[in-house]
C-alpha cells in the first residue's frame, strides 16, 4: 500500500469503517510508514480534542415545546380511537410533568452524582492500566454472563451490541462503594466503554448524564439494577449505549 | 429536496400516526438543531430552520416507511438549511467552492494538540469551513453517524464519504494550525 492510498484509508480505519482485511493491511502498513502512524495519531488527538470541547448544542427546551403546539391537529380515527389516544396523551403529558419536575430537581442531587461520577472515573481509568481491563475476555455474551455466576450476588444483564457498533469486549469484577459490582466492557470505535452494573433496591431512574476532565458518564436506574457508563467517548454514544441496554 | 425523504403526504396526520410521529420523530430534535446550529452557525436561526425542518418532516411522514428515523429527519433538516441558506445568505453558498489542497500540512500530533485544545478555536476552526465539510464533520464526530448513515443524509455516494471526511479534516487541521501562530503571539 503506497502513501498515497493511505491518506483516505487511515480515516476509514479511525473511524472503524473499515473491513477486517483492509484493516488489517493498513496494521501492517503503519508498522513500516512512520508517516502514517504520525498522521493518525494527529487524528486521533484531533478527535478527543473535538469530543472534550463538548461542541455539540442541545435544542433549547422551549423549543420542543414551541413545535409540538405548531404540529397541526391530528385526524381524529373515531371516537374509541381518539379517547383512547386522548387518554394516552393525558397519560404522556403527566409522564413529561414528572420528568420534568425530576430535572428541575436534578441540581440539587448534582454534588452526590459528581462524587459518584469521580468514582466512576476513577474506577475506569484503573481499568485502562494494562491488565486490568478485563477478567473474563470475550465478545460473546454467553461466555461473559455465566463468568459471573458465582462472582457475585446478582446475575448482571449482558448483551452485545456489535451489530449497532458497541461490540462486547469482556467483564470483570470491580469494587465500588465496598461493594462488589459487574463492569461490562464495550467498544466504541476506538475508545472503551466500562458499564458498570449492581443492583439497587430503589425505584427506576431516567438517565442523568455529565461530564468530568474530558470523560463522560451516564446513570440510569431500571428494574432493580443500577447501571453507569463511563468513557472518553461522545456523549450522544453513551446515550445510545444506554438506550440499547435500556431496551 | 430529493424524493426519498418524503412521500405525498396529506399534511395531517391521524392520532396513531402523530403518536408513532412523536415517538419516533421528535426524540431527534436535538440531532436537528444541533446540524442546523453548525451549517447555519447560528442559534438563533437554527431554531427557525429545525422547527421548520419538523414541520416538514411531520407533513411527509406519511412517506417514512421505518427504519433509521433519525438520518431521514437530518436528511431533511440538512435540506431545509441550504434552502435557507440559498435564500438568505446567497453569496456564503457562492464562495465555499474552492477546495484544491495542494500542501500538506506539516503538523505533528503535539502541535496540533496545543492548536486544538481550546473549545474557543475549535468552534472558530470548524466554523471557517465549507458547509458540506462543515457537514460531515459534525455528524460523523458530534453526532457519532456510521458513513452508511451519511451517504444517506448528504447524499453523497458512500463510497466517497471516507475521502469527503479526510478532506474535510485536512481542512480543520490546517484551519487549527494556520490559525495558532497569529494567536500565539497576540497571547504573548
Amino acid at each position: 500500500m503506497s502513501c498515497e492510498h493511505a491518506g483516505a484509508i487511515l480515516h476509514g480505519y479511525l473511524d472503524g469503517e473499515l473491513d477486517a482485511a483492509r484493516a488489517s493491511e493498513f496494521e501492517r502498513h503503519l508498522e513500516i510508514c512512520p508517516e502514517c502512524l504520525s498522521a493518525l495519531e494527529a487524528q486521533e488527538t484531533l478527535r478527543t480534542a473535538l469530543q472534550r470541547a463538548q461542541l455539540y448544542e442541545t435544542a433549547p427546551v422551549a423549543l420542543r415545546g414551541k413545535i409540538r403546539s405548531s404540529l397541526p391537529a391530528a385526524k381524529p380515527v373515531g371516537f374509541g380511537l381518539r379517547w383512547m389516544s386522548m387518554r394516552w396523551l393525558a397519560l404522556a403529558s403527566a409522564a413529561l410533568l414528572v420528568a420534568f419536575i425530576g430535572w428541575r430537581l436534578v441540581p440539587n442531587f448534582k454534588g452526590e452524582n459528581q462524587y459518584q461520577a469521580a468514582e466512576m472515573i476513577d474506577a475506569h481509568l484503573r481499568s485502562l492500566q494494562a491488565g486490568h481491563l478485563t477478567d473474563v475476555t470475550s465478545t460473546d455474551q454467553h461466555t461473559v454472563k455465566p463468568w459471573f455466576d458465582g462472582r457475585l450476588d446478582f446475575a448482571p444483564p449482558v448483551r452485545d451490541f456489535t451489530n449497532d457498533g458497541f461490540p462486547l469486549q469482556g467483564g470483570r469484577l470491580d469494587v465500588l462503594r465496598g461493594r462488589a459490582v459487574a463492569a461490562l466492557v464495550y467498544g466504541r470505535r476506538k475508545h472503551i466503554v466500562n458499564v458498570f452494573v449492581w443492583p439497587s433496591s430503589e425505584p427506576d431512574v431516567a438517565p442523568l448524564e455529565g461530564s468530568k476532565l474530558g470523560y463522560q458518564w451516564i446513570e440510569w436506574r431500571k428494574g432493580g439494577m443500577q447501571f453507569c457508563a463511563v468513557s472518553d467517548t461522545s456523549a450522544s454514544d453513551l446515550e445510545q449505549l444506554q438506550r440499547l441496554i435500556s431496551q | 429536496m430529493s424524493s426519498s425523504d418524503q412521500g405525498k403526504g396529506s399534511g395531517v396526520l391521524d392520532s396513531q400516526e402523530r403518536e408513532r410521529f412523536e415517538q419516533l420523530v421528535l426524540p431527534h430534535l436535538d440531532a436537528a438543531f444541533n446540524l442546523a446550529r453548525w451549517l447555519l452557525r447560528s442559534r438563533t436561526d437554527a431554531e427557525d430552520v429545525a422547527q421548520e425542518a419538523i414541520l416538514r418532516a411531520y407533513r411527509f411522514f406519511g412517506g417514512f416507511h421505518g427504519g433509521d428515523a433519525r438520518a431521514w429527519l437530518l436528511q431533511i433538516v440538512r435540506n431545509t438549511c441550504y434552502t435557507w441558506l440559498e435564500k438568505n445568505r446567497p453569496l456564503e453558498m457562492k464562495t465555499e467552492f474552492d477546495e484544491e489542497l495542494h500542501s500538506q500540512p506539516g503538523t505533528t500530533p503535539e502541535s496540533l494538540a496545543i492548536a486544538s485544545d481550546n473549545r474557543e478555536r475549535l468552534t472558530r476552526a470548524l466554523e471557517t469551513l465549507p458547509a458540506r465539510f462543515r457537514e460531515v464533520l459534525v455528524l460523523r464526530e458530534l453526532e457519532g453517524c456510521s458513513y452508511k448513515e451519511i451517504a444517506a443524509i448528504t447524499a453523497i455516494p458512500i463510497g466517497t464519504v471516507m475521502s469527503a471526511l479526510s478532506r474535510a479534516r485536512h481542512r480543520l487541521q490546517q484551519a487549527l494550525t494556520q490559525r495558532a501562530p497569529e494567536e500565539a503571539t497576540r497571547e504573548l
